[in-house]
C-alpha cells in the first residue's frame, strides 16, 4: 500500500516512528523545539516524546556536533537538524576531523551512528549565507555518508535507513522540496542509503539530477516528451558513498548524459559524476558530458540575479536540444516552477 | 591510606617508566608518531582517574600517554600504537595523539585542541539518558580555553545540568604561547565560577591531593547533577612536542622548571610510599612495572605491520 504525502511530512513520519520504536533516537538542534518545529518536519515529536528526546540547543553549532559524536559513541542515535547548510559550516571541524575518523581512529571498535540534517535554502532572498548545498565538500570526505533524497519516498526511507545506519549520515533536504507530494510505501524498509534511482524512464538522454533538480529534469522531460524526445532522469539520492551503477547502466541504453547539480559546478559532484560516466563507458558515448550547475558566483539576493544564477528547466531542454541537434522548443507557453506558488518566505 | 598511595604510585610510575621507554627508543626512529609527553603532569593523570570507578569514561588531548597508562594499566596496546604496529588500539592507524581504550574507557583524544570537550558532553548526556551510573572527565589544556568550543561546551553542559568532570591541566602554555598573550583577563576560575558548575583548583604536585580533590568534585557533580570544572597547575617537563628538553630555545625558565621539579609528583609519591610501606616493597613494585613495559617494547617491536588491504578497514563501520 502507498500513501500521498508531502516531503515534511515524510521527514515527520520517518523521525516519529524511528523515536517510537527505538528510545536511544533523540532529535536537536537549534529551534527544533520550538514553534516553527523545523518547518514543521519535528511537529509533534515534544509533545509524543518529551523536552529530553526533542529538544533546541545553545547557538553553539560547533560543541553541539560533538555532543551528538559523544552522544552516538556513548550508545545514543542522535539526529542534529540545521536550518540552513551554512549553519552546519560552523560545525565542520567536529564533522571532518572527528566525526569522519572516529570509527577509523578507534581501530573499528566504536561506531557512529549519528544522523545530521541539513537544509538547504532558496528563493526569496536567501542570498548567500542561506543557500548553499555544499555536498561535495561532505562526501570528499572518507566516514562521511552523504545523501540528498528528491522524493517524498526517498525522504522517509533514507531517514529511516540514515537514523538506524551504524555510520554518520549528512542528510541535505531541500527547502523547496518540503511541499513536494509524492507517493512514500506503507513499509519503507526496501530503501536503503545507496545507489542512484531512476525517477523517469527513457531512451534518448538521461539526465542525473541532485535534490531540486531532478524537479526541474522532470519538468523538462515532461516538455520534451510532446516533442517526441525521451529523457532519463536519474536522481543521484547517495552523494557518498557513491554507486555509479544505476547513472552508468542509463548512460549506455541511451548514450548521452546530463549532470543537472544542485551546487556550484567547479570541483563539484557534477564533475565526479562526469568523469565515473566517461571512465565507464567514453567509447559509448554519442556526444560530450554536459554540466549544469551554479557558476563560480557567491548566492544574490535580489531576484533577477539570483534567477540568472540558479539553472533550470530550461537550461536542461537547451542542453537537450544542443546534444540531439534539435531546434529551440517554443517555451512561451509553458509553466514552469515559481516558489511564490507555495514559498513566499522568509525562510 | 597505604592502600590508596600504593595505587597511586603504581599509576605515576608507570607513567614515567613509559614515558621513559619512549625516550629510550625514540632515536632509533621506530615509532614515528609525534610524542606530546606527560612527564610533569602524571599527579593529574593519576589522582584524577584513580578518583573513577573502571566504568567511568574518560576523553583526554593529544597529550594524553598519561591518563591512557592511568586508565588502563596496560602497556601492550599502547607501545605497539606508538610503533605502529598491528596489535595497538587502532592497528597502527592512529599514533600518539589518537588513543582509545573502549574496554577501559577512553573515549577518544585528538590533536585539534579542544575538540573532545563537546564529545564528552554528549558521552556524559547520553550516560545519563540511558541511565549508566558512569562518570565522564574530560582533560584539557589551558590552551583549549582560547577555543570557543570550551565556553560552548561549558554553557551548554551547565544549561542542560549534565555531570561531567572538566580537567583543566594548566601548563601555562598553549604550544609556545605564554597565557599573558592569550588571555584578557584574570583568571579562569573566575570566569568559570559565573557559570552554574562548582569550581575546584589546585597547584599541588601530589597525586593524593589530586585525587582528594578530584573525588569530592565528583561526589559533588553525583549529588547536585551539574558539571564540576577542576583547574590544575603543573609543569610541562619537555617540549611540546617531541622528548627532549627544550629550555635552550628561551621561552621559559629552566629555574622555574627546577622549582616544579623540586615536588616532582613521582618522587613525591615515592617518599609518602616508602614511609607508610617499605623500600624493598617500592623497589617490587617498580620492578614489576620495569618488567611490564619493557616486554611491552619488546612484543611491540616483534609485533607485524597491518596488511595492506587494512588501510580500508573501519572507514566506515
Amino acid at each position: 500500500m502507498t500513501r500521498t504525502i508531502t516531503y515534511r511530512d515524510a521527514l515527520n513520519e520517518a523521525t516519529a516512528e524511528e523515536m517510537r520504536s527505538d528510545p536511544s533516537v533523540f532529535v536537536y538542534g537549534i529551534d527544533v523545539g520550538d514553534h516553527k518545529r523545523i518547518f514543521n518536519s519535528t511537529k509533534g515529536l515534544v509533545e509524543e516524546f518529551g523536552p529530553t528526546r526533542c529538544f533546541s540547543t545553545p547557538l553553539s553549532e560547533d560543541a553541539m556536533t560533538g555532543f551528538g559524536l559523544g552522544a552516538a559513541i556513548n550508545g545514543m542515535r542522535p539526529i542534529h537538524v540545521h536550518m540552513r547548510v551554512d549553519f552546519l559550516l560552523l560545525g565542520m571541524n567536529q564533522l571532518v576531523n572527528m566525526i569522519a575518523t572516529h570509527c577509523y581512529g578507534s581501530g573499528g571498535t566504536m561506531k557512529v551512528p549519528l544522523v545530521i540534517r541539513a537544509i538547504i535554502g532558496r528563493g526569496w532572498g536567501q542570498s548567500y549565507q542561506h543557500s548553499k548545498s555544499l555536498h561535495s565538500w561532505f562526501a570528499h570526505v572518507p566516514g562521511l555518508k552523504v545523501v540528498m533524497p528528491a522524493t517524498p519516498r526517498d525522504a522517509k526511507g533514507m531517514l529511516k535507513a540514515a537514523i538506524r545506519d551504524d555510520n554518520p549520515v549528512v542528510f541535505i533536504e531541500h527547502r523547496w522540496l518540503y511541499d513536494a507530494v509524492g507517493e512514500v510505501p506503507d513499509d519503507t524498509s526496501a530503501i536503503g542509503l545507496e545507489g542512484a534511482r531512476v525517477l523517469r524512464e527513457g531512451r534518448d538522454i538521461t539526465v542525473v539530477a541532485t535534490s531540486w533538480m531532478n524537479v526541474e529534469a522532470v519538468k523538462a522531460a515532461q516538455i520534451l516528451e510532446k516533442r517526441g524526445v525521451s529523457i532519463e532522469v536519474v536522481d543521484a539520492r547517495a552523494i557518498a558513498p557513491f554507486d555509479a551503477a544505476t547513472i552508468v547502466r542509463s548512460v549506455r541504453k541511451t548514450r548521452r548524459c546530463i549532470v543537472a547539480d544542485n551546487d556550484w559546478l567547479h570541483c563539484g559532484f557534477s564533475a565526479e559524476v562526469a568523469a565515473t560516466v566517461y571512465a565507464e563507458c567514453l567509447k559509448e558515448l554519442a556526444a560530450p558530458i554536459d554540466r549544469i550547475g551554479y557558476e563560480a558566483t557567491p548566492c544574490p539576493c535580489t531576484r533577477p540575479l539570483e534567477n540568472e544564477f540558479y539553472p533550470n528547466a530550461v537550461d536542461i531542454i537547451r542542453a537537450v536540444e544542443r546534444q540531439l541537434g534539435l531546434s529551440q522548443t517554443d517555451l512561451s507557453g509553458e509553466d514552469f516552477y515559481s516558489y511564490e506558488n507555495k514559498f513566499k518566505g522568509p525562510f | 591510606m597505604k592502600e590508596l598511595n600504593y595505587a597511586l604510585y603504581q599509576k605515576v610510575y608507570l607513567i614515567r617508566r613509559a614515558e621513559q621507554a619512549i625516550r629510550e627508543h625514540y632515536a632509533s626512529d621506530a615509532m614515528k608518531t609525534p610524542m606530546h609527553m606527560s612527564s610533569g603532569e602524571e599527579a593529574i593523570c593519576a589522582g584524577v582517574c584513580h578518583a573513577l570507578r573502571p566504568a567511568d569514561e574518560i576523553v583526554g588531548t593529544y597529550r594524553s600517554h598519561g591518563i591512557y597508562l592511568a586508565k588502563t594499566g596496560e602497556t601492550d596496546r599502547f607501545f605497539a600504537e606508538m610503533y605502529g604496529r598491528e596489535t595497538g588500539m587502532a592497528k597502527g592507524k592512529a599514533g600518539s595523539m589518537h588513543l582509545t581504550a573502549h574496554e577501559e574507557g577512553l573515549i577518544c583524544t585528538s590533536a585539534i585542541v579542544g575538540t573532545t570537550i563537546p564529545v564528552a558532553v554528549g558521552a556524559a548526556f547520553a550516560n545519563r539518558e540511558l541511565k549508566r551510573d558512569r562518570v565522564v572527565a574530560v582533560f584539557f589544556g589551558d590552551g583549549a580555553i582560547d577555543e570557543g568550543v570550551f565556553w560552548e561546551s561549558l554553557n551548554s553542559a551547565c544549561v542542560m545540568k549534565i555531570p561531567l568532570l572538566f580537567v583543566c591541566e594548566d601548563n601555562g602554555f598553549a604550544v609556545h604561547v605564554p597565557k599573558p598573550l592569550r588571555h584578557g583577563y584574570r583568571s579562569i576560575t573566575e570566569l568559570v565560577s559565573k557559570f552554574d558548575c562548582d569550581v575546584y583548583a589546585s597547584e599541588s604536585t601530589d597525586p593524593e591531593v589530586i585525587y582528594q580533590l578530584a573525588s569530592k568534585a565528583i561526589q559533588a557533580m553525583r549529588e547536585m547533577r551539574r558539571p564540576a570544572f577542576l583547574h590544575l597547575k603543573y609543569y610541562r617537563y619537555l617540549e611540546h612536542v617531541g622528548v627532549n628538553e627544550d629550555f635552550a630555545q628561551g621561552y621559559r625558565d629552566r629555574q622555574e622548571f627546577e622549582r616544579w621539579r623540586a615536588n616532582d609528583p613521582v618522587e613525591l609519591q615515592r617518599k609518602k610510599l616508602v614511609r607508610l610501606a617499605s623500600e624493598a616493597e617500592v623497589k617490587k613494585l617498580e620492578d614489576t612495572i620495569e618488567r611490564q613495559v619493557t616486554e611491552s617494547v619488546k612484543r611491540a617491536e616483534k609485533a607485524p605491520f597491518p596488511k595492506p588491504g587494512e588501510l580500508y578497514q573501519d572507514v566506515l563501520a
